[in-house]
Formats: C-alpha cells, structure tokens, sequence
C-alpha cells in the first residue's frame, strides 16, 4: 500500500521544523531573543499540524484516496508534539516555573487562556491516541471524544488572534483555512444525511481506517 | 481642439526618485565627511553637518544621567527592532532598512510658539546642539528590554529655541510618511503616519532626549534616523522614530496606538509593573541577551528623577 511507503518519508518530514529549529539554535538564528523566536516557531507549527491533520479527512472524501487516514494520527500526534515544545517553552524557558504569574497569565491574559485551554483539549486525544484505547472506548466514543480537535484549533486560532498587537493578517489565515476545514464537515454531515438511505456510510469508518494502518 | 500632448520624456523617467534621494544621500555623506574630518577636529562633540550613516561622532560627552546596566550588544540592538514602518516582524526593520533615504531631511516645527513655523533642514536643526552619549534602559510593552548607549541631546533645548507659549501644553511628533520606501506603510496595520505626543512637562525633562546616534555612530535605518525620541522612563513606543514633524498644541493628542488599541494603550504609557496590560505581564521583563526574568521597575527604574511629574495622578487610570 502506498501509503504504508510513504509515511517514514511524512514522519520525516514531520521533524524538518524541530531540525530547522534546532539548527538555528546552534547558529545563533533564532534573533536577539531566542526564547520568544522558539515560542513563536513553535506555535505556528502546532496551528499548522492541527490544521495538516484537519485536512486529513476532507481530503480523503474529496480524493477517495482513503489510505490517507492512516496518516492522521501521526499528524495529529506531531500536532501534541509541538504543543508540548510549545508550552515547555513558555513554562521553562520563559517563565522558569514562576508558577505565579504563569497563574496570572492563564487567568487574566485572555489569549493566554485560549491557548491553555486549546493545549488542554488536546491532552485526551494524545492519551488516547492508541490502538487500546481505541479498542477500549468503542469507535463511536472514541470519535465522539476526538471531536474536541475541532475545539483545539478554534482555541489555537482565537490564541494567535488575540496575541498579535496589531497585524491580525496572519491569524486571519489560519482562521479561513480552519473555517474551511469546519465548513466542509458541515456540508459532509448533510449530504451524508440526504443520502443515507442510498449508501449507508459506517461512522465508524475513520477509526476502522486508522486502526488498520497499525492492527 | 486643442490636444494636449503628452510630453515625449515624463519627468519621473529621467531620473527616478529613489536614484535621486540615494544619489543625493551619497553625495551629501561624501560632503559631510569630509567636512566632518575638518570640523570634527576643531569643535569637538558639536554636530558637525550631514552625518552619513554609521559615521562616528567624535569625542562624545559622557552624561551622570547614563545607566551602569551591562549594554547591549550593537548585534542585537540593531536586529531585533519594533519599527512597523518596515513590518511587524522584529527582523524586517533590519531587513529592509536599505529601502529608506534619510538625505535630503527636514523638520517642520509650528504651533503655539512665539517663532515662526519653520521647514528646518536637519543639519540646521541639529547644529546648536552638543551631541553626548545617554546608556539608557529601554523597556519595550512586550516586557523584553534592553540597555542602549544612545547618542543625542537633551529634547528641552530644542524646544527652547523655539519659544512656546503658554498655550503649548503638549509636544506631538509625526513619523514621516513614505511608503514606497517603508513597506510596512503600504498596509494599514496602524494608522499612518505614527504620531507620539509628551506633556510639555515631560518634554522639558532632562531625561527626555532627542537621539541621532547609538554606540557612538550615526543610527542606522532600522533605528529611526536621522532623528527619534528616547523617552527611558515610558514603554519604547513612546519613542516616535524618524521624526519629520514636532507641533507645539494645546490639546492632548491622541497617540498611533492609542487609536490602535486604546484599552491597552493610553497616552502615558509609564512603564509601570503594578499596571497589567491584557497581553503581557509587566510585573517582569527579560533583557535581551539574559535568561531570567527580572522585576520591572517602577518608571523603568527612573522614579527618583520622573515620578514627581506624576504627583497626584492615578496612574492605573492614567496608564
């Protein structure tokens, strides 16, 4: 199967930002303040995975290629990746648990609540993430809990809106690629709807997809 | 009928404008350092005309009113920049800094003043003044900071020369506007041009200093040549860059990111650690080039010689 052939060549791919990062770092690119360089880097990459991994299922209805949802799990886990580089960096290197104003911050800086918020939604996905798990709470639970992906972006997105002082042009591209992401399921779920009783689709069709990459 | 006839040649194909302003600036620094070589020597730390870029300023007077905080190295204080004339990325004021001429300059003063409103070239401008370096902290709104040894002189013996009237309660300064030479003016990210304004009070302090020069040279591009204000006491957006017009009124103005955001941005802008802005804490700051964070100070550590033009005031209201 193709896709079993391609995905070392995507998990690769998948670390090209950690390297690059890592790369300046040693180089001294990472600008005059490398802790908000490395905030910021890692942030846009967790947008941007969290939206990669969106683009997942739409892509495979659209294509019919349905070998590709064998990759969402590992975009969707590069995704927590980046967040977990993201936060430790914010946690660590920003604020070297001073617990008290990181409290200040989660409370009183809406963005930063955003933020948290979206990181913590993700935290269930990743726990749960595996073939026993998924096993363990049933495919429609299992779906019904990953539904709270659509919640992390939203929350990711609002995160940079909020943060950026004055030049919202660059959030506002994630929030149309992320509104489009959304707007299709919307679309997806009443033409499924309509044509229920013509082509019975299995809801649990993207986790038996998934699982069979691995199982 | 008459027709009019387009002419053969339009002007602006003769000679393109920024060919013309980049031939003039070349022309005017090869001047001005010749003539630097001659003047510097005989009046030393005077302004001796036409300073071309990177030029260094000789015999600097050093000032009591300097910091003794480590500097900033002149890597970092000219690479990471808040000038969104050029962008909003810290690296694009560097990046693009190419892109602006700054020869030929002048600055237009008017408004309540006893003088005449005056279009002042900036070698006129500057010529009276005796240049002296300021080591200064700058604490930017973002809560990172950093120690700059600028080049400049006190804002209140500008003032003077043009005489206000009682009338002039505030000192507004205006960015000049060009944006086909600084892109970031080109979308409207703030509103164009920048304005910055001081109480006349706080202009007249002696803390308050017109800059031309850091590390002892001329500034470059992405610093706000051929003239900013460095007010050290106020977050760093307080420090209006390359100024075209300074205008003595009566009524407070409002101030670029004032307009932008005026929950977050007030007039005053003291740098104040009691006082929270919704995006970032102020109760810290890292300077750049440290790892740890530190206690922000009251008045960015200027208190004992600012905090009396704030007798009275609420400062959580006036923020």
């Amino acid at each position: 199967m193709w896709v079993r052939r391609i995905k070392p060549v995507v998990f690769a791919a998948c670390l090209v930002p950690l390297g690059l990062l890592l790369w300046l770092g040693f180089t001294g690119g990472l600008t005059a303040n490398p802790i908000e360089d490395i905030t910021h880097r890692t942030g846009d990459w967790t947008l941007r995975f969290l939206l990669i991994a969106l683009a997942i299922t739409p892509l495979r209805r659209l294509t019919g290629w349905n070998g590709l949802a064998q990759l969402r799990r590992m975009l969707g886990l590069f995704a927590f990746f980046y967040v977990i580089l993201h936060v430790s960096t914010y946690l660590v290197l920003d604020f070297f648990f001073a617990w008290d104003l990181i409290f200040d911050d989660i409370v009183e800086r809406r963005y930063i609540t955003a933020g948290f918020t979206g990181f913590v939604l993700l935290i269930p996905l990743a726990v749960t993430s595996t073939q026993r798990m998924i096993r363990r709470l049933g495919g429609a639970r299992w779906r019904r809990l990953h539904r709270l992906v659509h919640g992390a972006a939203v929350a990711g997105v609002v995160h940079f809106y909020w943060l950026v002082k004055a030049d919202v042009r660059e959030p506002l591209i994630y929030a149309a690629i992320l509104a489009v992401l959304l707007g299709v399921r919307v679309w997806f779920r009443f033409a499924k709807k309509s044509t229920r009783v013509v082509a019975q689709t299995n809801p649990a069709d993207d986790v038996a997809a998934d699982v069979g990459s691995v199982g | 009928m008459l027709i009019k006839q387009a002419p053969d040649i339009r002007s602006s194909e003769i000679t393109d404008e920024r060919v013309y302003r980049n031939r003039r600036q070349f022309i005017q620094a090869a001047s001005g350092a010749a003539m630097g070589a001659v003047a510097g020597a005989t009046v030393l730390g005077q302004y001796h005309g036409a300073l071309a870029a990177q030029e260094a300023i000789p015999n600097l007077r050093q000032s009591p009113l300097s910091t003794d905080d480590e500097q900033n190295s002149y890597e970092d204080i000219t690479t990471y920049n808040n000038f969104y004339e050029f962008g909003t990325d810290k690296g694009d004021p560097a990046r693009y800094a190419d892109d602006l001429t700054t020869t030929p300059w002048s600055v237009r003063v008017e408004g309540e003043m006893n003088t005449p409103a005056v279009d002042m070239d900036i070698d006129d401008l500057l010529r009276p003044h005796t240049l002296e370096e300021r080591i200064y902290r700058l604490r930017c709104v973002e809560a990172w900071s950093m120690v700059v040894p600028w080049v400049g002189f006190p804002l209140g013996d500008l003032i003077k020369r043009f005489e206000p009237t009682s009338k002039a309660k505030f000192v507004k300064f205006t960015t000049l506007l060009r944006p086909e030479e600084f892109r970031g003016q080109r979308s409207r990210v703030l509103q164009w041009p920048y304005v910055e304004a001081l109480r006349m009070d706080e202009a007249m302090h002696p803390l308050a200093i017109i800059a031309v020069g850091m590390y002892g040279k001329t500034l470059l591009n992405q610093q706000g040549p051929p003239l900013r204000l460095v007010v050290p006491w106020k977050y760093g957006f307080k420090s209006i860059k390359s100024i075209v017009k300074i205008e003595f009124v009566e009524d407070q103005p409002r101030n670029s990111w004032n307009i932008s955001a005026p929950n977050e941005y007030g007039f005053y802008s003291n740098v104040n650690p009691e006082v929270s802005h919704p995006r970032w804490t102020q109760a810290t700051e890292r300077r750049i080039g440290t790892f740890f964070r530190i206690r922000t100070q009251v008045f960015n550590g200027y208190a004992d010689q600012v905090a009396s033009l704030y007798d009275g005031m609420d400062l959580a209201r006036n923020f």
